[in-house]
């Protein structure tokens, strides 16, 4: 029998293009099995699009994605969904059905793929709402939570079914900092105790480094570094420390493209 | 000019296409969602029907009363207004009960269901379906499908029946016309040929506007004034399309 890979997810040299915009240009990664890998960039560097390509909601346009040594491409939509089963996905706005409870919201993915009893829904959805700690908020409806409730709610939903991968999707955007520092804390409780792989995409350092095993940052559409939150921070590349002091300008410029100022505001730039 | 008028023929061309395949993939998920998720289709029959009897009632009353009083006026001219019963009837079931009816489904319960697909892709509700291995077309779509082609006939036979009620109140309560007459002309009138091509509407109405409802949905572009669009053009696309198959229809019933 093979031996169980270190690797839960490789992807090699990916390709991927949004019009006539290429955000990928052979990139390769690995995701360690058990470990909080943080997928890190600037804005608009297509992390959430790898979250995408990783999980197949959208394909490649080149280039191999494995999960547990399975390439995805392969999958028809049964093996697919057979596939997303093993994922956990927490969406950036939590994405909670609106008309279901938060209570229904957790059963959802139970009442959907499994024929266990109203009793035994009700005890596994009350362990996952009392793990993020919202026991109490069971009967409430999405509209009535906050923004960190409701991400709450979702990792509880994303984690119902056991998964082996959960996947974060800017777990920490707009949180204030005791929601920040609860999401932040039961990732890393998650992980370790359900003995899972994390992904998180994000772009705060700070949060990334207090509990990632491992990051990749990603810019034109390659790594352009990767290792332990400390190794990134001691790194000499102009583009990872512009990255992890949040400088304003360097590699990554400050301005967007245009024509030049003073010719612009001249108006010379239209003749 | 050539150029463009190409390209947005190409585009319909395409689009076309890809609506009917949208259909015969809810025709595919149809008989499994009623064999094993009838509740999710009873509770949109429910969002579609039952939440749209206001209005049905509302306008099919003061239709009828309107048919009434046209009729009376015009047929006493004639003294033939013992046959305005007929007259109603005729105009309620073949035409004005499934018209009238579709274009106010469209109205009220097309945009509801345009838009609460719309926001649930804007809110990334149904890509978080089917990352939970739950495919959104059979657990969103096709019970909304189902509960509009269910709900519209039976809305459309609502109509026509408060319609009546209206022509009678205008015409035997207010203008004296005789009770029996009323009804007996309108027994002699209307045959069963006259009820299926009635039905025969309504269920095809109520297939087409649930179809461009919940296609414009699925299909809006995911922002709020992407949803908006996708909202206004149900009504449009869905009242052009129900007047072109009552036109199609009545041609062939006749």
């Amino acid at each position: 029998m093979d031996a169980v890979s270190d690797n839960l997810i490789e992807i090699h040299d990916l390709d991927y293009s949004f019009g006539a915009r290429k955000i990928f240009n052979g990139l390769n990664l690995t995701i360690k099995r058990g470990q909080v890998t943080a997928i890190m960039g600037p804005s608009g560097t297509g992390k959430t699009t790898l979250l995408r390509l990783i999980t197949r909601q959208i394909v490649p346009d080149h280039g191999v994605i494995l999960v547990d040594g399975v390439d995805i491409a392969t999958l028809n939509q049964t093996g697919l969904y057979e596939m997303r089963k093993r994922f956990g996905m927490l969406f950036q706005n939590g994405a909670l059905l609106t008309d279901l409870s938060v209570f229904e919201n957790v059963a959802f993915p139970l009442r959907e793929h499994t024929r266990l009893t109203n009793r035994l829904i009700r005890h596994v959805v009350l362990t996952k709402l009392h793990a993020v700690g919202l026991r109490g908020a069971a009967d409430m409806m999405p509209q009535q939570l906050s923004g960190g409730m409701a991400r709450r709610v979702a990792l509880a939903r994303a984690m119902v079914m056991d998964p082996d991968i959960l996947i974060y999707d800017e777990p920490f955007v707009g949180l204030d900092p005791i929601s920040m520092g609860v999401i932040v804390r039961l990732v890393r409780k998650m992980n370790d105790a359900l003995g899972i792989t994390s992904i998180i995409v994000s772009h705060d350092v700070q949060e990334i480094s207090t509990v990632a095993d491992c990051s990749y940052l990603i810019s034109k559409g390659k790594v352009a570094a990767s290792g332990s939150p400390d190794e990134l921070n001691k790194a000499s590349s102009d583009l990872v420390r512009q990255f992890m002091h949040g400088m304003a300008d360097g590699p990554v410029a400050f301005h967007y493209d245009a024509p030049d100022y003073a010719e612009q505001l001249l108006g010379r730039d239209t003749e | 000019m050539f150029r463009d008028l190409y390209y947005n023929m190409f585009d319909f061309v395409r689009t076309f296409g890809a609506l009917q395949l949208f259909f015969l993939r809810l025709l595919m998920y149809s008989p499994t969602v009623l064999w094993r998720r009838f509740g999710l289709v009873v509770a949109q029959i429910h969002n579609a029907g039952a939440l749209s009897l206001v209005i049905i009632i509302i306008s099919g009353f003061f239709v009828g009363a309107v048919l009434g009083l046209q009729g009376f006026s015009n047929l006493s001219r004639f003294n033939a207004e013992d046959s305005v019963g007929a007259v109603a009837a005729l105009a309620l079931v073949k035409e004005l009960g499934p018209v009238i009816t579709a274009l106010l489904f469209a109205g009220r319960a097309g945009t509801a269901l345009s838009s609460e697909i719309g926001l649930m892709k804007a809110t990334d509700q149904l890509s978080a379906m089917e990352m939970m291995a739950v495919n959104p077309i059979r657990r969103v779509v096709v019970p909304r499908f189902l509960g509009g082609v269910v709900a519209m006939p039976l809305l459309a036979a609502i109509f026509s029946m408060v319609g009546l009620l209206g022509a009678h109140l205008v015409c035997v309560s207010l203008l004296g016309v005789d009770v029996g007459s009323f009804w007996q002309q309108m027994q002699q009138s209307v045959e069963v040929a006259d009820i299926n091509e009635g039905i025969v509407k309504s269920i095809v109405f109520g297939i087409a506007a649930s179809l461009l409802a919940v296609w414009e949905g699925y299909n809006a572009i995911p922002t709020a004034e992407g949803v908006g669009r996708a909202t206004t053009r149900t009504v449009v696309i869905s009242a052009i399309v129900v007047l072109i198959f009552d036109f199609m229809i009545t041609a062939v019933a006749i």
